[in-house]
């Protein structure tokens, strides 16, 4: 056998996967509240805690709301942290939220995606991410069990950066990834402490001191609001160069790359994109490639950060495409189409005339199915050869196409 | 060219004896307490009831408040037992 250790894995859930990830970072301070589909996590983490292997102060809040104010002074305190959550619990810790991105404290938090309170719904969806997105927070999208373990690690090295010092938020589908078993390669423990030495090499953040002068939060009138907001928008916009940097020497250490912001799968010489994230992608590229065996040039771009939102690099690759089709697990409302694909749309004119149109599909648990995959792929197919196809397509919903446009408000 | 205007990190980090910590409250204000300082018995209780503690002690023989954080609540008025604090309209004083 080679003594070159070159991995270890285990079979565990996206859930596991986060847990690990945060034992492996070595936090000082975790406070987290649990919640479907997140609770595995602090399951985890306490039994991690309870057996010694985490020597971390634990502090089990009454609710999210304290949790985040937790980690978000002990963040400001010097210290580096982890929380957790999902849905009706980033709702309830919303304030908290948008004072530690005003705060600039570099908190790392998992939210396993989840439809957001309005109805009722125990069940997967982006919504919950999309309600937060103007927080001023980073956010990562994982695809699937690894990604969830690498994209944790990632975080901190992104969160604590001198440059950057914004919070970084991962997302993962719930139910999906969350529940889902599957062969991971977990990172040793010192090849972790490697990667994350790099931060102990930069000038030490400013923190709370007992008996301080210095305070954090205190008010930003008039011009000093400007300029804390402009910082704050100058970090994100170097944060999406940095997160490229730490995904190349990520790969030096632990030999896995996923592109940075985003990830192309069968793109160069492809005429039809499909823009997607999340554990979507993984079906997305199954499709792909049974399309592609049937001679039709498909793609797949992954979108990794969504927040900041990766424009460079996506209209670099998707320019010149013939048609682009934007797949969303969440709704915007006042929109006719998803968030992604609005977004995108901003963009249009940059692209060299590829053609966009917007897919809605995937709410509450129901599955984005190969079908499904196929007949997006189809439609798209159909407006690069020029053929007129509906603007926004709510897939696992045909009720919504046979409607009568002109009662249904013309979507 | 450095971005740093009141702030000196990137975070809104400020020491305690920066301006912006202190925001001047004192224009906020539409009436104003005016110590009648024959009348003040020196009890303090102006001073204990002040919300943002600005009775300031002259002379040890009267309160008077400092009019850059004063943001005219009236509690004084209120609390003084000899009615010695009487609020003025804003617009009577040229300064």
């Amino acid at each position: 056998m080679n003594t070159k250790r070159k991995s270890q894995i285990q079979v565990i859930t996206g859930n596991a996967a986060a847990a690990i990830g945060a034992k492996l970072v070595r936090p000082d301070v975790v406070a987290a509240y649990p919640i479907t589909p997140q609770t595995e996590i602090i399951e985890q983490i306490s039994k991690f805690h309870a057996n010694g292997e985490m020597d971390c102060e634990l502090i089990t809040v009454e609710g999210e709301n304290s949790a985040m104010n937790a980690v978000m002074a002990a963040s400001l305190a010097g210290g580096r942290v982890f929380t957790a959550t999902s849905s009706w619990g980033l709702v309830f810790m919303y304030d908290a939220v948008l004072a530690t991105a005003g705060a600039r404290a570099p908190v790392v938090m998992v939210n396993v995606n989840r439809e957001t309170p309005g109805i009722i719904a125990v069940s997967s969806g982006q919504q919950d991410m999309i309600s937060t997105r103007d927080a001023g927070w980073i956010f990562l999208i994982a695809e699937d069990c690894q990604e969830v373990i690498d994209l944790v690690i990632q975080a901190y090295r992104l969160a604590e950066d001198y440059d950057i010092q914004v919070p970084v938020m991962v997302h993962y589908d719930g139910f999906y990834l969350s529940y889902l078993s599957e062969g991971v390669d977990v990172p040793f423990q010192e090849d972790v402490d490697k990667f994350l030495s790099v931060l102990k090499e930069q000038p030490e953040r400013v923190k709370l001191t007992p008996g301080g002068k210095l305070g954090c939060g205190s008010h930003g009138i008039l011009d000093g609001y400007l300029e804390l907001r402009y910082k704050h928008v100058c970090a994100m916009e170097r944060s999406k160069e940095k997160f490229e940097q730490i995904d190349g020497e990520f790969q030096e250490i632990f030999g896995r790359s996923y592109g940075g912001q985003i990830e192309e799968y069968r793109m160069d010489d492809a005429d039809v994109v499909l823009v997607g994230s999340g554990s979507m992608c993984g079906t997305i590229k199954t499709v792909i490639d049974e399309k592609r065996e049937a001679g039709i040039k498909v793609g797949l771009l992954k979108i990794r950060m969504y927040r900041p939102f990766p424009s460079e690099v996506m209209v670099k690759a998707l320019k010149g495409k013939k048609a682009i089709g934007v797949v969303d697990r969440s709704l915007n409302f006042g929109f006719k189409g998803g968030p992604i694909y609005t977004e995108l749309k901003a963009f249009e004119t940059q692209l060299d005339g590829a053609r966009l149109v917007s897919f809605i599909d995937g709410i509450a648990n129901t599955d984005i199915t190969t079908a499904n995959v196929a007949q997006m792929i189809d439609t798209t197919c159909d407006l690069a050869a020029g053929k007129s196809v509906r603007e926004v397509t709510w897939v696992s919903y045909p009720e919504a196409q046979k409607a009568n446009d002109s009662k249904n408000g013309g979507l | 060219m450095s971005l740093n205007k009141f702030f000196k990190h990137e975070g809104p980090w400020s020491d305690a004896n920066d301006p912006l910590m202190c925001t001047d409250t004192g224009d906020w204000r539409t009436k104003r307490p005016v110590v009648d300082k024959d009348l003040c018995i020196f009890c303090g209780f102006c001073a204990i009831y002040c919300p943002i503690q600005v009775m300031e002690m002259v002379e040890n023989s009267y309160f008077t408040p400092d009019l850059n954080f004063c943001k005219g609540c009236g509690i004084c008025a209120k609390e003084c037992p000899k009615d010695a604090i009487s609020m003025m309209p804003e617009g009577d004083f040229k300064k």
